[in-house]
Order: structure tokens, then C-alpha cells, then sequence
């Protein structure tokens, strides 16, 4: 072995003693996923599931029944009848339902006279996103009953614009399917920059980095020492939350693995480069940790698309998005958990990290040196 | 301190000399090295035009008080840092330009030594045999020796992060040396080290320099440690304030050192020395007072009309003692000055305070014991602390002082016991007992952002001082302390002696009746150290009683009756003179206070691995 390979052998080794010993770096890199994906795939849901509807019926008959039957046996809904508007309205008010079909006394003469049937939706718009949800989940219901009622008739459906949503990639529309995917890419942001910034910036305030500074390894050794075992911990952390998405939360892996490895490699070089610039930047351990979060953990979350929709921000915070590696990341994650490979999705992204991962890591390799000041 | 590195070898009587043509070549040569930081929008010149030369096979001293510049000289040397200019070469190497070279043959121990705490002693050594090239077929016998060396043989499946302070450095040490280097730098290691560990650090050193023509670069802010270098490089404030064999320091000091001892009291005689003119030091050691007299001071200096009885002992001079010589002058004019406008205000106490043994304790500590868990850090220990008294608690690192100082400050209760402060029972009122308490460690607990005024000011409202009172503290502190000139400046921007009295000025803000100091001195320039003492020797005077907890031996000396402990005993108490006076042996008649110290220890029986 030469004097080089043993230098970088044995610095590997002592990180990989280093992250088994302390349970932190373990905990950053496995419990911490494990925490989030508990989290976002249990707790937090943009789904709207068994809502409580208000139905007001002012004439009941067989086909207002037929139609509200509909809301019965959707799994989105949890209907109850109301009498009047206003005592709909009231539950509306006490937040006892979260919204109301109303159909007029004129319901079924309208239908039946096949002039423009009118149906009321009143929907509590404190929770914009729910209630859009349920507004799109009462069109796709009232829409299924209109193109039934013209099959049974045997006629074609008389609206000018079928308004059927169809869901392609995810027909189930289950938040968690995409939510999940997205946050692995969080999670590598996280083990990649936190965790290299925090090592490196430990050795210093701990004077361990002086004391290897004057050894005969060089700067490019002790970068390398770094990036290699945070590399293999990151991939773990990422193979684990992989498996944790398909076994436990049931979300599709529709495209292939290799690609998934070969795209999480790309954007874990992305983030360990940023990690090192991180560490460059401050020798202290607090000051790293904030620095690491503000510029890489939160931008990850809020810029990355991963559960906010880049193309409904403003168009310079679109713009801004482009210099976030997990933006690139997340769009190839749903790509090949949702879709399967799409080329045109995964090419340009993966060759998007390429280079940021080779500008990250070669301003880290400029700025190290092996001196203090 | 007896000169005990030259002793073992002859090598540094030769080089001393300066033969021609046999002189060993140089390790180090600094060329009017220079180099300044900017801080807070100045340049601090840490090192103003340094020129010197170290040799193979040689022990240099680098000495210093802190601040000095001794750690920024190693770096440079190690070529973490670059000179703003002049030139550095080692072992032939332009620094500057070939780091890299230098550091293939270089050992170097920065201050806080590169321990990896979660490896063990086997695996950090394992990693540093591998930075530095040393081939597996070649480790087995190297760790061997090393261990041996050290120590530490049976320690090495233990975690380095749960070794003692003085194993952590030896192990240090044993990883530079995996590789024999040909220039060793050691930045302050025996710097919070216990005596004994500092021994063993020498004695390594020592062994090396038989074996090996490595050159040392010794670094140190115990002034003792420079006699047992070859050559010196004495350090203050960025200038080289002289250089040579120790030996060449003391010879310009011989018969000018002298004990004194008259009837009054040491601090009475110590005040009134320390006034007189011709005498340029004067310093309390054990029951006598040392005197250093300037060069050519006419005899009749050495008659004190209100001391008639006054007799004084020529003794060997030491290395301290030229430091002062070096330093004196104006400066020395200044702390004299002080002393004087000092002693007025406490003159009539000053006497009482060597009579205060007729007062009731204000410390009590009965048959105290703390365990945590199995360990006992604390075992059944006793003493009392009376008023106005100096009281110094001693002991190797783990003896259980810190804990003893915890269990008085009210901070930890004891497992059996009872500790009794300033009348209150600790265990019961240890809020009421705490306010009577002042606290100044070595780290000066100060805020370095804020101004010195702001430091006061948050001290003084810590302590509850309000409105006129405050303001009467502050103003008393500004004057007490000479702080006026400084108010406005950031404490941590502040000169080492300064922050000094900022810390003891923040401490005393609320008038303690008890004092408690936690290695106050160690590492401050002998002048600064002085001021400090007398500034305490006059609180003692008016009878505040003063508890200090050290390693640091010279402070031990300040004392007026000492605790050793170790391993959570109490191995002996006394007065310094009879803890030095228990330790003398035929071929040891005058121990000086570290032996005394390591004979008590050794005589406990307790292994070095503490």
C-alpha cells in the first residue's frame, strides 16, 4: 500500500470508528429519515378523505337520491342530510361539516328537462388547499353522475367539456406517494451538508484538525477521507428511507433502481460538496449547523417543489429555485417512483446535479488549505 | 528548580559554548520574523521581528507568559501560518515554500493536543502510524517502547476522551513521536498539567534527547520549566527579550537573590520590600520573603530602619528572577507606585492579617465524602478555613478539588457531611452563603464582547447591587483597579493583565467576605502575577479569607497554610514550610514546593494513572 492510500485508509477508518461510536452522526443518518418519513407519510396529508358534507335536499326524490347516493359511496365523503340551507349553514359554521351540496327545489325539473341542472357548493375556505380539494372531489362526483345517468339513456353526455379529472401517475391521488419520494431528498440534504459540515467543524473546535494539518497528508486526502464514508453513510440513510417508502407506506417504484442509485449518487456528491464549502466557511460547530440548515436543509423543503408547487411560486423565487441541487432531485425521485424512467425528465436533471455537484465540490477543493489563516 | 535536563547530557555545555566548526547544525532560524492579526479593526503584532536559531540535538525553550506570541511562532514554524515577512527555515527547508517538506519530518503537538476522544489510545496511535508513514512490519516494537515510555501500556483498549489531562498529553506526545521526528514542536504541554504528569513529560522528553539529535521546540509559560532547557528564547509581548543557555539568564542574577526574614509578618515585610529602592522583586515564598536587589544596588538598601531585625540569606537566583530583571524598569516603577498608595489604605490591617489565627473558621468542612454512582471523588475529607486566612487546596488532576470547590460554591450537595460557609450551612441556605462568596477562575468567566463598564455593570446587578450603591461599586472598582482608561474597550480585546483585574474587580463587586480562586495566575507574566497577589495579600489584610484551588505551585507559595489531596484524600495540611520541610531527605535538603508536592503524592502510594 502506498504512503498515500495507508494516509487515507487510516483517516477512513478512524470516521468510520468515529460515526459508529457516536450515536449523532447514527442518529442524523438513520432516525432522523426514519422520523420524517413517520411523519410526513402518517401524519401530514394533503388528501381530503371522508369529509363531512352537508346535503340539503329541498325536494327528495328517486333522482336526487340516485345522485346524493353517489357522495354515500364515495371514499371521500361523509354525507349527512340537512332539512334547510341554514341549518346547513349553521353545521358549516360550528365546523361540524366542511362543506354543502344544496339542490334546489328545481333540481330534477332541470335534469329531467336536460336544461343546465344545477347543483350548490358552499365550501369553508379557511383551509384554501382542503377546499379546493373538496371542491375538485364534488366536481369529479357530479360529473360521474351526469355521464351515467347519458349512459343508462344510452345518449352521449351533453356537456360541452368533459370535466372527468383523470389522475395519471398517482390514480389513487395519494398525497403520501409523492410526498414521500420527495422528502428522501430532504434527508439526503440533511445527512450530506449538515452532517459533513458538522464533522469538519468538530476536528477543528476539538484541535484535531491542527494536529492532522501537520502530518503529511494532504488537503485533498483529508477532503477525500471525508467525502467517502459521509458518501456511504448518505446512501444508507437513502437506501433505508427507500425501502421504508415501498414496504411500509406502499408507494409505487415504477422505474428502475439503478437509475434511482445512480441519481441519488449524483445529488449526495451535490450535497456533500455543499457541506465541505459549509465547512470552509466556519470552524465552529454551532455556526456550521445554522449555516447548513438556513442555506441548504430549509431550501431543500420549501424550494425543492417536494411539497410546494414551484410553478405556483413567483417567478423569481422560481428562478431562485434552479440553484437548489434537491429541486432537480425531487423531479427525478417522482419521476421514478410515480412514473417510471422518463428520459426527458431524468437527463437533463441528473446532468443539472452533475454540475452542481462538480462546482460544489470543486470550490470546497479550492478554498481547503492547509494552513490557518 | 534544580537544573535537572542538563544534568543527563553534555551535548548542551558544548553548544552553550558555541565551538566552531563542531556546532550542531541549526533545526530552526527566524530571520526578523514578523507577523500581526487584525482585531477589531487594528493590527495586533503578535510577533515584531523575531531572529534566533535552534539546534539539533537540543531542548529550546520557548517561554513566554501568554499572549506572548509563542503560539503563533510555532504555527509559523509549522507552516500553518505565513509570515507577513522576514523568513523561516527549518530543518534546511524555506517554511513559506515548501510546507509540505517540512511537515514530512516535523512532529508537532498544538496546544489542545489532536486526540480523536472516541478512539481508543491503540486506535489514535494506529491512525497517526498511518499519516505519517510508519510501515505495519515497524509498529509492534515502536508501540512497545512508546507505551513503556509512557506509561500507558495498560490503557490502550481505553477510550482516549475518558484518559487523565496528564495521560491525554503523554499520549499526545507518543503519537508525534510514532515516527521519530527530526524537529519536534510542543506547544505548552504541561500547560493544566499536574506535577507529577509534568514530570513524566519532562523525563520522556529527556529520554528522547538521549536517543535521538531530534531538535525540541518547548513551549511554556512556567518560567521554572526554562532551567531545564538547553537554550532559551524568552518571550514577552512579541519581542525576544534575550536568548542563551539558562544558565546565562541566572549568571547575570548571581548574588542579587536573597531571603529575608524579619519580625512584622512576611506580607508587612513583603509590602515594604517591594518599595524599597534598589529592590527590584520582592515576593512571599513559604515563611521568608524573596528578594532580588537591582544590579549594583548599594548595600545599605538592604537596611530597613522600621525592620531592625531584618536578616538576609543569599540564595541561587532563578530564571524568574532575570525575567523580572529583564522586564523591570518603568514598569515595575508603576506596580511599586500602586502597592504604595495601596498599602496606605490597608497598612493598619495588613499586620492583623497574619494574627487573623485567633479568628473563628469561616469555612468548615467535616468528614465530607461525594460519591457519583461507584466512584468516590471526595473521601471523608476535613479541614477549616479561618478569617483573612489564605488557604490553598492542592492536588494531581482527579484529586477531587474541583469537586471539593463545587460542594463550597453550594453546587453540588454532598453524599455525607457537613460544609459550613461564611456560618451557613450549605446544605440548607446555600443561596444565602453563595452571596457572601466571590469567584474568579483562570478563564476570567468575563463577556469578551462586551465593554469593560458593561462587564461591571452586569456583574454588579448578578450580585443585586442597585442604584447608589452600584454606582459607588463601580466607581470604586474603576479606581481600586485602575480600570478608568479602559472602561469603554471590549473586555476580551483587553491586555492579559487587564482582564486580570477586570475579573478580580467583577468578582468582588458585591464585597464578599470569601474569596475563591481557581488557578488565577497560571500562564500571567510574573509582574502581573505579582500585582495580583498583592492585591490579594491586601484583601487578606482586612480580612477576607481567600480559598484557591491550583496546580500551579508558585501560587502554592502565596498560601498561608495548604491542603494536598489525591484521589479525593487529604494527604497532608500545613503551612508551606512544613509541607516542604516533610518532604526534605538527606540528598534533598531545601525541596522546593513541586517536590514537596510529588513526595506527598508518591509517598500516598497512589499510582501515576490517577
Amino acid at each position: 500500500m502506498s504512503p498515500a492510500l495507508r494516509r487515507l485508509a487510516g483517516l477512513m477508518r478512524k470516521e468510520f470508528l468515529q460515526i459508529v461510536r457516536d450515536p449523532s452522526a447514527l442518529a442524523i443518518a438513520f432516525v432522523l429519515p426514519a422520523v420524517l418519513l413517520l411523519v410526513f407519510g402518517y401524519g401530514v396529508s394533503l388528501d381530503a378523505r371522508e369529509v363531512p358534507l352537508a346535503l340539503v335536499v329541498q325536494s327528495p326524490d328517486a333522482l336526487t337520491d340516485s345522485f346524493t347516493g353517489r357522495f354515500a359511496q364515495s371514499p371521500y365523503f361523509r354525507p349527512s342530510s340537512f332539512r334547510s340551507i341554514q341549518g346547513a349553514q349553521r353545521a358549516l359554521a360550528a365546523r361540524q361539516v366542511q362543506g354543502i351540496v344544496w339542490l334546489q327545489s328545481d333540481f330534477t325539473r332541470r335534469v329531467e328537462r336536460g336544461a343546465g341542472a344545477r347543483i350548490g357548493v358552499i365550501v369553508d375556505g379557511v383551509d384554501a388547499n382542503t377546499a379546493r380539494i373538496i371542491e375538485g372531489y364534488v366536481q369529479q362526483v357530479w360529473a360521474g353522475w351526469l355521464r351515467m345517468r347519458a349512459e343508462e339513456r344510452g345518449e352521449a353526455p351533453r356537456m360541452v367539456l368533459d370535466p372527468e379529472a383523470r389522475m395519471r401517475f398517482n390514480p389513487q391521488v395519494r398525497s403520501r406517494d409523492y410526498l414521500v419520494p420527495g422528502l428522501i431528498a430532504v434527508i439526503m440534504t440533511l445527512t450530506g451538508a449538515l452532517l459533513t459540515a458538522l464533522v469538519i467543524a468538530r476536528e477543528w473546535e476539538r484541535g484535531t484538525m491542527e494536529a492532522l494539518m501537520v502530518t503529511r497528508v494532504t488537503v485533498r486526502e483529508i477532503l477525500l477521507a471525508k467525502l467517502i464514508p459521509y458518501f456511504l453513510l448518505g446512501m444508507g440513510g437513502m437506501a433505508a428511507s427507500v425501502l421504508m417508502a415501498v414496504l411500509l407506506f406502499g408507494v409505487p417504484l415504477r422505474g428502475s433502481v439503478l437509475v434511482l442509485a445512480g441519481c441519488a449518487a449524483l445529488f449526495m456528491l451535490a450535497a456533500l460538496g455543499m457541506g465541505l464549502l459549509i465547512s470552509s466557511l466556519t470552524r465552529n460547530q454551532f455556526a456550521a449547523g445554522q449555516v447548513a440548515i438556513v442555506a441548504t436543509f430549509l431550501p431543500a423543503f420549501i424550494l425543492s417543489g417536494f411539497v410546494f408547487d414551484i410553478r405556483s411560486m413567483p417567478v423569481p423565487i422560481q428562478a431562485l429555485t434552479h440553484l437548489i441541487a434537491a429541486r432537480y432531485f425531487v423531479s427525478i425521485l417522482q419521476s421514478v417512483f410515480l412514473a417510471g424512467n422518463i428520459r426527458s425528465v431524468i437527463v437533463p436533471n441528473a446532468l443539472a446535479l452533475a454540475v452542481m455537484a462538480a462546482v460544489f465540490l470543486g470550490l470546497a477543493a479550492a478554498r481547503a488549505r492547509k494552513r490557518l489563516d | 528548580m534544580e537544573p535537572t535536563a542538563r544534568e543527563t547530557d553534555g551535548r548542551s555545555s558544548a553548544a552553550a559554548g558555541g565551538e566552531p566548526g563542531d556546532a550542531p547544525p541549526a533545526a530552526i532560524r527566524l530571520e526578523d520574523v514578523r507577523r500581526g492579526f487584525r482585531s477589531a479593526g487594528r493590527t495586533v503584532q503578535a510577533l515584531a521581528g523575531i531572529t534566533a536559531n535552534a539546534l539539533r540535538g537540543q531542548v529550546t525553550g520557548l517561554v513566554g507568559p501568554d499572549g506572548a506570541g509563542k503560539t503563533t511562532l510555532m504555527r509559523l514554524i509549522a507552516g500553518l501560518l505565513r509570515p507577513d515577512s522576514g523568513r523561516i527555515e527549518a530543518l534546511g527547508f524555506d517554511v513559506a515554500r515548501d510546507p509540505l517538506d517540512v511537515q514530512a519530518r516535523l512532529g508537532y503537538m498544538p496546544q489542545r493536543f489532536g486526540l480523536y476522544e472516541d478512539l481508543t489510545v491503540r486506535e489514535n496511535l494506529d491512525l497517526y502510524a498511518d499519516l505519517q508513514g510508519v510501515m505495519p512490519e515497524r509498529r509492534a516494537p515502536r508501540y512497545a517502547d512508546l507505551m513503556h515510555m509512557t506509561g500507558l501500556g495498560p490503557f490502550t483498549a481505553r477510550m482516549a476522551g475518558r484518559l487523565s489531562g496528564g495521560m491525554k498529553q503523554k499520549l499526545g506526545l507518543a503519537c508525534t513521536l510514532l515516527n521519530p521526528p527530526q524537529l519536534l514542536l510542543l506547544d505548552e504541554p504541561t500547560v493544566g498539567v499536574d506535577p507529577v504528569s509534568r514530570r513524566e513529560l519532562w523525563q520522556i522528553i529527556e529520554h528522547l534527547m538521549r536517543e535521538t539529535d531530534t531538535a525540541v521546540l518547548f513551549s511554556t509559560a512556567y518560567l521554572d520549566e526554562a532551567e531545564r532547557c538547553d537554550q532559551v528564547w524568552l518571550l514577552h509581548e512579541g519581542q525576544l527579550l534575550g536568548s542563551g543557555a539558562p544558565s546565562d539568564f541566572s549568571a547575570e542574577m548571581a548574588g542579587r537573590s536573597f531571603y529575608a526574614v524579619a519580625t512584622g509578618g512576611r506580607r508587612a515585610l513583603q509590602a515594604r520590600l517591594a518599595q524599597t529602592a534598589g529592590v527590584i522583586d520582592a515576593v512571599i515564598q513559604g515563611g521568608h520573603v524573596r528578594v532580588v536587589m537591582a544590579a549594583g544596588a548599594p548595600p545599605e538598601a538592604k537596611m530597613l530602619p522600621d525592620f531592625p531585625d531584618l536578616v538576609l540569606t543569599p540564595t541561587a537566583p532563578r530564571f524568574e528572577d532575570s525575567f523580572v530583571a529583564r522586564l523591570g524598569g518603568g514598569r515595575h516603577e508603576a506596580v511599586a507606585a500602586g502597592s504604595r498608595a495601596h498599602s496606605e489604605a490597608g497598612a493598619p490591617a495588613l499586620a492583623s492579617g497574619d494574627r487573623a489565627a485567633a479568628a473563628g473558621p469561616v469555612i468548615t468542612v467535616r468528614q465530607v465524602t461525594r460519591r457519583f454512582g461507584d466512584f468516590t471523588a471526595v473521601d471523608n475529607v476535613s479541614f477549616e478555613v479561618r478569617r483573612g486566612e489564605i488557604f490553598g487546596l492542592l492536588g494531581a488532576n482527579g484529586a477531587g478539588k474541583t469537586t471539593t470547590f463545587r460542594m463550597l460554591c453550594g453546587l453540588l450537595p454532598p453524599t455525607q457531611g457537613a460544609l459550613e460557609v461564611a456560618g451557613f450551612d450549605l446544605r440548607t441556605a446555600a443561596a444565602i452563603a453563595r452571596r457572601r462568596i466571590g469567584y474568579m477562575s483562570q478563564r476570567f468567566s468575563l463577556y469578551g464582547d462586551l465593554t469593560v463598564r458593561q462587564n461591571l455593570n452586569f456583574f454588579s446587578s448578578v450580585y443585586r447591587l442597585t442604584g447608589a450603591h452600584q454606582r459607588a461599586r463601580l466607581a470604586w472598582a474603576g479606581e481600586e483597579f485602575a480600570l478608568g482608561p479602559m472602561l469603554e474597550a471590549k473586555a476580551g480585546e483587553l491586555p492579559l493583565g487587564f482582564k486580570q483585574r477586570l475579573a478580580l474587580a467583577c468578582a468582588l463587586m458585591h464585597d464578599p467576605a470569601i474569596l475563591f480562586l481557581d488557578e488565577p495566575t497560571s500562564g500571567v507574566d510574573p509582574l502581573a502575577r505579582r500585582e495580583f497577589w498583592r492585591r490579594i495579600n491586601a484583601l487578606a489584610g482586612r480580612g477576607v479569607t481567600v480559598l484557591v484551588t491550583t496546580h500551579f505551585l508558585e501560587e502554592a507559595e502565596y498560601c498561608d497554610r495548604l491542603l494536598i489531596m489525591a484521589q479525593g484524600r487529604v494527604l497532608n495540611e500545613g503551612t508551606p514550610d512544613a509541607i516542604k520541610a516533610a518532604a526534605r531527605r538527606p540528598d534533598r535538603p531545601d525541596p522546593t514546593m513541586e517536590e514537596a508536592f510529588i513526595a506527598a503524592i508518591e509517598a500516598a502510594a497512589v499510582p501515576e494513572a490517577a
